[in-house]
């Protein structure tokens, strides 16, 4: 069976996790164990990427270029990797990750909006950067919809396209057709990136693998928005028992689990009734800890604020509707507000 | 005495150009004579043509032998409109830019008008997302100052044209430098989110800024009075909600819905950039009409 490219999100989605509070000297510590484990990729800064630090996603505990410096110094075989969201990040937040050895670039767009990504995507390549066109909130398009965006991301020269699940909100079957069509009409590889609202992000990446994705991501303690992310350390188990290769030593990343980032964890990272609801409602993952904040302050439930998020058909990035819409449900519970 | 229409051209024909167009149709001060593209038959020239509006497909170059022009609104790209600027200062003509190329200063209609019209040839309209947010910062800092302003735009998916899209870099980096040096925050970011949702949503934007939050009441004061003065401009302005105080900071949410004149009400965020454009060059009528320029 065929080897499977990893790229590892804990330092970049796992953020979401620890309200983007880890410290240049904690990501160097597991950066060293990734690439001792021989992880291919890993992705390094806040969790909305570069430029991300902000009064709308939580502001990151020191400026993007610490901790690509923290973490490029001890990195030997594992190349590094930024995430830039296209309205969030500039070509000139690229350019300056640059400068640490950043190799690696997805360009993530809502997956109806690919082509706000052309620019970076061009730029990347023009400059000798592996670029990866990364489709957010994969869930709320058919799958020839899919199809068409990702056509559109390899016409700019992407290496690679990923189909993400932002909100934990796809069945296998959901990961599968999608996979599955864009395998047959693209010729780069394809990737998928799962959260785990609905406990299904290892069996849907399984199910992506099988359907011909052959890169996946993955966190250490399944680190990340929402529920988390696929568990790095269990998906490799289950990769190895089903035959396929990553280069990855499973023992050394059972260690860095115990011994590095449960010691990181701001909270255990489970399933629970807010981050069920996100996956329920196919809202988007890092809503989860914004919408806590904004049920406390307005008084109302934080699953009513997620599930309406849902309804409204939000996408990734938009916090600030958190606001308006803890705001109308306690106009409408009769509640004074501001 | 009957003041005297001046007369105007606008390079552009799309969406922005016609939505131009029928704003420039009902003003007292502005005459639209010249509808200038590079594409025979395109959409914006049949309709000026139907307008009874002289068309060109010489672009910049069909403007400048048309003469005898005042102003000139272009609402091309960056990459062109450097290249115009040049051609429309040497012949005389003032220009009222659309683009992100910002040869000239950035002018908000609310804030600082008449000091850009008096000494500039060329002023640059910023953005939809700066145009929304601007005047907020600015309210704010006049009560107390901005140490940082963030603001985020959201528009409909459809009302963000190609331009903006392949331009998304130059929409934030714009808006966040007029932030700065229009808003008179000490520093900023922009971010701007599009979302496809159907029916599509109006444009919607959050203003947030680090300042002494204790004094929200003047806050609110100050903010409201700016919207009013937006409004007369921009009709479907509307604080969605009103400024308030969360630990340092102080968050404002304001609604765009355009007034339909040819692109739909949802397409607020274009409606209020055309028509802080035409206000500007109402007003530069009004001055050179008077005198003053």
């Amino acid at each position: 069976m065929g080897k499977i490219r990893i790229i590892d999100s804990t330092l970049r989605d796992g953020m979401h996790a620890v309200s983007h509070q880890l410290t240049p000297e904690q990501m160097a510590m597991v950066a060293a164990k990734l690439d001792e484990a021989g992880v291919d990729t890993i992705e390094v800064g806040h969790g909305d990427g570069l430029g991300g630090s902000s009064f709308q996603y939580g502001f990151t505990k020191c400026p993007d270029a610490e901790y690509f410096k923290a973490v490029s110094a001890v990195l030997t075989k594992t190349k590094l990797a930024v995430l830039l969201i296209p309205g969030i990040g500039t070509v000139e937040d690229l350019e300056r990750a640059m400068e640490y050895g950043v190799k690696t670039v997805r360009v993530a767009t809502h997956v109806t909006e690919a082509d706000a990504g052309e620019q970076h995507i061009k730029f990347a390549k023009k400059n000798g950067l592996e670029a990866i066109g990364f489709l957010m909130m994969s869930h709320m398009a058919p799958p020839e919809k899919v199809l068409e965006q990702a056509k559109l991301f390899e016409s700019y020269g992407a290496d690679t396209v990923y189909i993400t699940d932002s909100a934990g909100a796809m069945l296998p079957a959901d990961v599968t057709a999608r996979i599955k069509l864009v395998r047959q009409e693209l010729s780069i590889p394809i990737g998928f990136h799962a959260h785990n609202n609905l406990g299904l992000a290892i069996g849907n990446t399984l199910a992506a693998i099988q359907a011909g994705a052959t890169s996946v991501d993955g966190t250490v303690c399944g680190l990340g928005a929402g529920a988390g992310n696929s568990q790095l350390e269990a998906l490799i188990a289950v990769l190895n028992k089903a035959g396929y290769t990553t280069g990855v030593d499973l023992y050394k990343l059972m260690d860095l689990s115990r011994d590095v980032v449960e010691g990181l964890m701001h909270r255990p990272q489970v399933i629970n009734g807010d981050t069920l609801a996100i996956g329920y409602a196919g809202a988007y993952g890092s809503f989860l800890l914004h919408s806590r904040r904004a049920a406390e302050k307005f008084g109302v439930d934080a699953r009513d604020i997620l599930l309406e998020l849902g309804r409204r058909k939000t996408v990734g990035g938009q916090e600030d509707m958190i606001i308006d819409v803890a705001i109308e449900l306690a106009k409408s519970k009769g509640s004074k507000v501001i | 005495m009957k003041q005297q229409k001046l007369r105007v051209a606008i390079i552009g024909p799309g969406n922005i150009g016609i939505d131009l167009m029928m704003k420039i149709r009902r003003s007292k001060v502005l005459e639209l004579v010249l509808m200038a593209g590079i594409v025979a038959g395109s959409e914006g020239l049949k309709m000026a043509a139907e307008f009874g509006v002289a068309t060109t497909i010489k672009g910049v170059d069909g403007v400048i032998e048309f003469g005898n022009l005042d102003v000139v609104f272009d609402a091309t790209g960056a990459g062109p409109h450097t290249k115009h600027a040049p051609l429309l200062k040497a012949a005389g003509i003032f220009a009222v830019d659309l683009t992100p190329a910002a040869i000239g200063p950035y002018i908000i209609p609310v804030v600082n008008m008449d000091s850009q019209l008096l000494t500039a040839d060329n002023v640059n309209m910023v953005t939809c997302g700066g145009q929304a947010t601007v005047p907020i910062v600015y309210a704010i800092n006049q009560v107390t100052p901005v140490a940082y302003a963030e603001i985020v735009a959201t528009l409909s998916s459809l009302s963000a044209g190609p331009g903006t899209r392949q331009n998304i870099d130059e929409f934030t980096q714009t808006t966040r430098n007029a932030l700065i040096k229009v808003g008179g925050a000490q520093e900023g970011k922009a971010i701007i989110i599009l979302n496809p949702a159907d029916p599509p949503i109006m444009m919607r934007n959050t203003i947030y800024t680090r300042c002494d939050a204790t004094k929200i009441d003047e806050i609110i004061k100050s903010v409201e009075e700016m919207v009013t003065k937006v409004q007369r401009y921009a009709p479907g302005y509307r604080l969605k909600v009103p400024p308030y105080a969360d630990g340092e900071r102080v968050v404002t949410v304001v609604e765009v819905e355009g007034a339909g004149d040819y692109l739909p009400k949802y397409s607020g965020n274009l409606d209020i950039i055309t028509s802080a454009a035409v206000t500007v060059a109402e007003r530069y009528a009004e001055l050179k009409n008077g005198g003053a320029i």
